[in-house]
């Protein structure tokens, strides 16, 4: 469980909110969405949660420990990270940056290069094309799901996602939202899912979160939201989709 | 007698100083390498150390050569200790300031991911920091050793041998022919040096993938 206590984070001494006194709940085995605009806070949220920013304010707890309280090395291992800006090694093949995680644990080379191959695999890179590539000769979408498969190497209870597949065509994207589903189910993650698409957050998530301006606007099922948006901003986000869609089926029957 | 006949006749004593020549340098890169990359590494952590580190390395490359010569017989007398130090201070410099630009141009996203992904900061180092600032450390060491090599001819005043014997010599005895040797001896190394070590550093950055 990951639990955020009215956590702000603010960067400038104190001159803008990234983060505005946001609490939430991730239940074990759940996956929440953070669904949010550009510079809403999102990135800043995860990056709270294993301690690459430390909040001004408030408590953040995993796997109800106050994160503050131990080592943030060990921390961050525990924790599985998919981050915005990728960061694949670029002097290092495609296997040994999934295999990061599981070097740093002292797993010996064997089981560690077995283990990459497989998680490329599972994210669409046949191994035997891609395991021996370099982060510079795939494509940014190659490389995102390299960052995913990376996150999932040291078999974390936790994972944390920015945007994974933002950079992914909306077939692959597809593809793997329903691995990430199988997955799910599989293994019963916790973690959270950032991203700025609705229709990605109503797939993957159990709940989502909808953030705007370093807060959370509403935090419930998409049914929920749907049904009884909590604020004019939540009601104009979910809004537009849906009528754009009716549009879309009102021209084409 | 050509001048090629005569570097022909020179060959054996030739040979004697360009290795003279080649371990001074060397001896004195390799100190410049033990003490330049561990510093350029702490001033990348620590930033305030980083005016006092450059700016003493940079005030020892303006002092002349003759001079600090001169200045470091006063300690260390005659021979190989004060010209192997004369090299390494010189050479400190590029390689400090090579070092530190060599971990400072890691790109931000890399780093971000190694720190969220649990690196030590010493596994940063090794696994991320220094491997991917190797080629750039590595151009540090190649304008060091190429300036050693020019350098390293004034040891020959100080009776530390080298190639700088025959410039010397020459002057002394109005023989332009011992002369044109010398500085022949030490331009061809320093071009081969500088040759060899961009050789390295193209190899480097193509295994790196960068
Ligand atoms: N290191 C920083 N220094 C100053 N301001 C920052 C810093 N990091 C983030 N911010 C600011 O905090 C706000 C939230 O940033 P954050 O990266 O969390 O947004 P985001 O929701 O992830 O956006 P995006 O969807 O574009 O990735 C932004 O206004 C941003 O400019
Ligand atoms: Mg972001």
């Amino acid at each position: 469980m990951i639990v955020i206590e009215n956590a702000s984070k603010t960067f400038d001494g104190g001159r803008t909110f990234a983060v505005d006194g946001i609490s939430l709940t991730v239940r074990d085995g759940e996956t929440l969405a953070l669904l949010g605009s550009s510079g809403c806070g999102k990135t800043t949220t995860l990056k709270m949660i294993n301690r690459l920013v430390e909040p001004t304010s408030g408590t953040i707890l995993v796997d109800g420990r106050d994160i503050t309280a131990g080592d943030r090395i060990a921390l961050r291992r525990s924790i599985g990270y998919v981050f915005q800006g990728i960061g694949l090694m670029p002097h290092l093949n495609l296997a040994r940056n999934v295999a990061l995680p599981l070097r740093l644990r002292g797993v010996p080379p064997a089981p560690r290069r077995a283990r990459a191959r497989e998680l490329l695999q599972l994210v669409d890179l046949p191994p035997d094309v891609y395991a021996g590539k370099y982060p510079a000769q795939v494509s940014g979408g190659q490389q995102q799901r390299v960052g995913v498969a990376r996150a999932l190497a040291g078999d974390p209870d936790y994972l944390l996602m920015d945007e994974p597949f933002g950079a992914v065509d909306a077939l692959t994207r597809d593809r793997l939202q329903q691995e990430l589903l199988a997955l799910k189910a599989r293994l019963r993650k916790t973690g959270i899912f950032v991203t700025h698409d609705i229709f990605e957050a109503l797939t993957v998530a159990d709940r989502i979160a909808v953030m705007h301006a370093g807060r959370i606007e509403q935090l419930g099922t998409a049914a929920e939201i749907l049904s009884r948006p909590a604020s004019d901003f939540v009601r104009e986000l979910f809004g537009k989709p849906a009528r754009q869609l009716q549009l879309f089926t009102d021209r084409t029957s | 007698m050509t001048f090629l006949q005569f570097a022909w006749s020179q060959r054996i004593e030739f040979g004697e100083k360009v290795l003279e020549h080649a371990l001074l340098t060397g001896t004195a890169i390799a100190a410049a390498i033990l003490v330049g990359v561990p510093v350029g590494i702490l001033i990348a952590r620590r930033p305030a150390w980083r005016g006092l580190a450059l700016g003493v390395a940079g005030v020892l490359q303006t002092i002349p050569s003759v001079a600090m010569l001169a200045l470091l017989m006063i300690p260390l007398g005659l021979g190989w200790p004060p010209a192997v130090t004369a090299l390494v201070l010189y050479a400190l410099l590029p390689i400090i300031v090579n070092t530190l630009a060599g971990i400072n141009q890691v790109a931000p996203d890399i780093l971000e991911a190694a720190e969220g992904l649990g690196f030590t900061a010493r596994q940063r180092l090794w696994m991320v920091e220094l491997p991917l600032a190797s080629p750039v450390i590595l151009a540090g060491i190649r304008t060091s050793a190429v300036i050693a090599v020019g350098i390293a001819t004034l040891s020959a005043l100080i009776g530390a041998g080298g190639l700088g014997e025959y410039i010397f010599r020459g002057l002394s005895t109005g023989n332009d022919r011992l002369i044109l040797l010398g500085v022949a001896g030490a331009s061809g190394m320093a071009l081969a040096l500088g040759a060899g070590i961009g050789q390295i550093e193209r190899g480097l950055k193509r295994r790196l993938h960068l």
